[in-house]
């Protein structure tokens, strides 16, 4: 069955017509041809379709097209502004905390991500809790980074360039707020 | 050592530490990969795999999913066109109703949609006359046979004096030390983060791929002898990729599943890519392999004997024999020696190349071996290590053509803080953790591949073309390519136009065997020299030249290969047995580096997937249907992020004037060499408890620590 639904793409308005079985992942990338969001594995294994929906990072093999109707999507592609790469993805350049690639995008989403739900005092499982229950805002280490990144998985073996590449963004965040 | 002419360029932008070349288009996600590119209305195929381990087809029932919506059709043995060759047998498919492997092609769905494609291949029925199987690898139970060859031309056997008669005399010696012991290493899939995926368009007899390739003039080859046409007709495109680790260095029969169903709809592309399950089956492993491991020293260290036997698995319908027992032959001087690959024919997916085939699991149980006799000897590991460095290649006497794996050995101890190390195992306790530190040599042969070739173009404005078929699977080739023929052409980086990844480009040899930088940078060198011989220093634009990759004239006076040593601090918990890792050092002597930014980050990651090797990997066979258990990524462990903490490679000078006009061993592969063996060495440090196979989990550690 076909249905026709809207998403904002990097913020652009796109209608696109889908099986009720299509994945977000690939209304995106077989129907609208946005290949920046990447299959590794199809099953919310592997973190390589991360993009940025409705602000919160997601794997986008695993969310149904037709339940995200309206939906707002960042891709990696759709990061930067004004033809300059997000902080983000400039620190993944300076760090080179990337070697095929292919799970770069989804790490980028996600670092952006982390970056967020850190910002907005969100624990992770290596976040400290003290006595009365209570969380301190995390302050994005090594620990935090690698564990918060730990959703994507990178083969080549990129992540002792990652955490520092994430680290510095968060830092250059930081400064600037 | 000196350098020769030969070795110096201009110098400017080879060693220079410069930021990789597709990086900005690959964090945009802007770099295409296989199944990326543009083509005109796509159809969809999905592949049918068997589900017996051994057997015939006997009724093929595709009414249902030829009635789903938006299919075009279903292929199977049934109905497939019969193809020109089918000398391999891991491509041959869909020609006959003999079932080889569970998890085998059998059949494919092409439709309108990835969607419908996926749901009508499940629609397919297929019924078997199973035969009984043999799937799980046994040497005491499996028939063993000797293979002519092993992997990459290797011998199958090597045999100097008498090892029985050493390790007898050994034995004897109450001084002396004669080892025997059995190391395993599981059962392991290359996983690359890209899934095998193709793109095939026949218009005519022309067939056009989009293809994940290490290798796009060999794939290219091999799809034109089985579909029986001109290599010219055949064109393969791939200027990324999204990792390979040896699993896309041959064509598989996906791509050939991709051409075959495309004939069926001529003139339209189909879209093929295997699911991340499917890959377990369709596109190699490294094969498990049993290494015993035979060492006698006498009080002072020094080798008299070493052996190595090593039994594998392969296919029934094709052999890979995977080289094991090589880096036994090179790594330490011993008087007596013996060496062995001996195979299993099962039913099984057909084996392949997974980074550092032979030499990766090769390196475990030999420099395991090493631990266990320095602690016999109560001598320190590196020590011993040193003692036994070979002065010339051990089987053939041939000189090194330059072999620092005693300075590896030395820098690494120094930056790591090695000196002093209580030899003592299972003594050091920080809270709840057990801490212990271990060490292993790497090493990996410099593998010669002729047949590259480099063309350069003057294009004009101080421009110049520079075009060879080669491929980045994250290697950084886009941006060493770059920096080689700069140097070579004297210009500065931004003049080369750097084109790779097609067969319309000069013939490039696999991006395999850590070979690639030295093979296409040396056809480039000569493509450089040519030009500038015929067209001078102010060309007009159209000046082109080419040239191959020369033929290395100290290739026979010398032994070639690159050395390094790994050392690692594990982290036991006292009650879980849970494992950290938090530091693991390397340092390699590997020739030449050309861009130091690029260079670490490969090296760090053969060693991440060497601690992923150690921990973590570990495929596992259902021997009562043949079935690979845990065949996607949430129950095949690889490192992730929090799993890693300190990965440093670090590397010494090494001019070797004699391997390649650039100086150049290969470092795609060493990383991964030596890395499981010292974390083991290390778990037993911490723990007192000697693993010899890996990965180790919890249960072997616990079960040692009572």
């Amino acid at each position: 069955m076909e249905t026709e639904i809207k998403l904002r793409v990097d913020g652009q308005e796109r209608e696109v017509t889908v099986d009720t079985r299509t994945t977000v992942l690939d209304a995106l990338r077989e129907r609208l041809g946005i290949t920046s969001p990447k299959k590794g594995c199809d099953h919310g294994q592997c973190g390589s379709c991360t993009v940025l929906l409705d602000g919160r990072r997601a794997t986008t093999c695993l969310a149904l097209a037709v339940a995200h109707d309206g939906a707002e999507i960042v891709t990696a592609e759709g990061l930067g502004t004004d033809g300059e790469l997000h902080p983000v993805q400039q620190a993944f350049v300076d760090h080179d905390a990337l070697q095929c690639g292919y799970c770069t995008p989804g790490q980028v989403c996600s670092a952006v991500g982390v970056l967020r739900e850190a910002a907005q005092g969100w624990p992770s499982v290596v976040t400290e809790v003290g006595a009365e229950g209570d969380i301190a805002p995390a302050r994005l280490d090594h620990e935090e980074i690698a564990e918060r990144m730990s959703g994507n998985l990178c083969r080549c073996g990129a992540y002792v360039n990652i955490v520092p590449a994430v680290a510095a963004a968060a830092e250059a965040e930081g400064a600037g707020r | 050592m000196t350098s020769t002419s030969e070795t110096s360029g201009s110098g400017r932008a080879v060693g220079a530490d410069l930021e990789r070349a597709d990086a900005r288009a690959k964090v945009a996600g802007q770099a295409p990969y296989a199944f990326e590119h543009p083509v005109e209305n796509p159809c969809y195929a999905h592949a049918v795999l068997s589900s017996v381990p051994r057997g015939r087809i006997t009724s093929v029932d595709t009414g249902a999913a030829c009635r789903e919506d938006g299919v075009i059709t279903v292929l199977t043995y049934e109905n497939a066109e019969r193809l020109a060759s089918t000398d391999d047998a891991e491509l041959a498919i869909l020609q006959e109703p003999e079932v080889a492997f569970h998890g085998q092609i059998v059949g494919a769905v092409i439709a309108e949609t990835p969607e419908a494609a996926r749901h009508a291949a499940s629609l397919v029925r297929i019924t078997y006359a199973t035969e009984p199987h043999e799937s799980e690898l046994k040497p005491d139970e499996n028939e063993l046979y000797r293979p002519d060859s092993a992997n990459g031309g290797a011998d199958t056997d090597s045999m100097l004096g008498d090892l029985d008669a050493a390790m007898e005399a050994a034995a004897a010696d109450p001084e002396a030390v004669a080892l025997d012991e059995t190391y395993v290493t599981a059962m392991t899939h290359c996983n690359p983060m890209e899934p095998h995926a193709t793109i095939a368009v026949w218009q005519g007899d022309e067939l056009t791929l989009y293809d994940s390739s290490q290798s796009v003039h060999g794939h290219r080859d091999t799809l034109a002898e089985v579909f029986g046409i001109d290599r010219g007709r055949v064109h393969m495109i791939c200027p990324y990729v999204g990792g390979g680790f040896g699993s896309k260095g041959e064509p598989h029969a996906h791509a050939v599943l991709a051409a075959l169903t495309a004939r069926a709809v001529p003139g339209r592309p189909v879209k093929l890519a295997l699911t991340r399950q499917q890959m377990f089956t369709l596109v190699g492993y490294r094969t498990p392999t049993y290494q015993r491991v035979r060492l006698a020293a006498g009080a002072d260290g020094r080798l008299t004997g070493i052996g190595m036997d090593a039994v594998e698995q392969t296919s029934r319908i094709k052999e890979f024999a995977e080289q094991s027992a090589n880096p036994t032959r090179t790594m330490y001087a011993a008087e007596h020696r013996r060496t062995t690959h001996r195979l299993a024919h099962l039913d099984v997916p057909v084996p392949s190349w997974m980074r550092a085939p032979g030499e990766c699991p090769g390196m475990f149980g030999p420099e395991v071996a090493m631990d266990e006799l320095a602690e016999r000897l109560g001598m320190d590991p590196v020590e011993l290590r040193i003692r036994n460095d070979a002065p010339v290649a051990p089987e053939t006497g041939k000189p090194f053509s330059s072999r620092n794996l005693v300075a590896c050995l030395n820098e690494g101890a120094r930056r790591f803080g090695w000196h002093g190390r209580d030899p003592r195992p299972g003594v050091r306790r920080d809270g709840r953790w057990l801490v212990g530190t271990g060490v292993a040599s790497s090493a990996y042969p410099v593998n010669r591949v002729p047949g590259s070739v480099a063309a350069v173009q003057y294009v004009g404005e101080g421009r110049y073309r520079v075009d060879i078929g080669a491929a980045d699977l994250g290697t950084g080739a886009w941006t060493v390519l770059a920096q080689i023929a700069a140097d070579r052409l004297d210009v500065p980086l931004d003049a080369v136009e750097l084109r790779i990844g097609d067969t319309a480009l000069p013939k490039a040899t696999v991006a395999g065997g850590s070979s690639g930088t030295a093979m296409w940078g040396s056809a480039i060198v000569a493509a450089a020299r040519t030009f500038r011989e015929r067209h001078g220093n102010d060309p007009s634009p159209g000046d082109h030249a080419q040239a191959e990759t020369p033929g290395n004239p100290h290739a026979e006076r010398f032994a070639m290969h690159a050395f390094g040593a790994q050392f690692v601090e594990v982290r036991v918990d006292a009650d879980t047995g849970e494992i950290r890792v938090p530091r693991l050092l390397g340092v390699f002597a590997a020739g030449r580096i050309i861009n130091p930014r690029t260079a670490r980050s490969q090296l760090v990651g053969g060693m991440t997937m060497g601690l992923s090797m150690a921990l973590h990997e570990e495929t596992v066979t259902d021997p009562r249907y043949g079935l690979l258990v845990n065949h996607d990524l949430a129950n095949y462990h690889v490192t992730a992020n929090a799993d890693v903490r300190s990965i440093e490679a670090h590397w010494i000078d090494e001019d070797d004037p004699y391997v390649n006009p650039l100086g150049i061993k290969g470092i795609g592969e060493i990383g991964i060499t030596g890395t499981a063996a010292a974390v083991v060495n290390a778990v037993r440090h911490a723990t007192g408890v000697r693993v010899r196979e890996v990965p180790v989990m919890l249960d072997k550690v616990l079960n040692g620590m009572s």
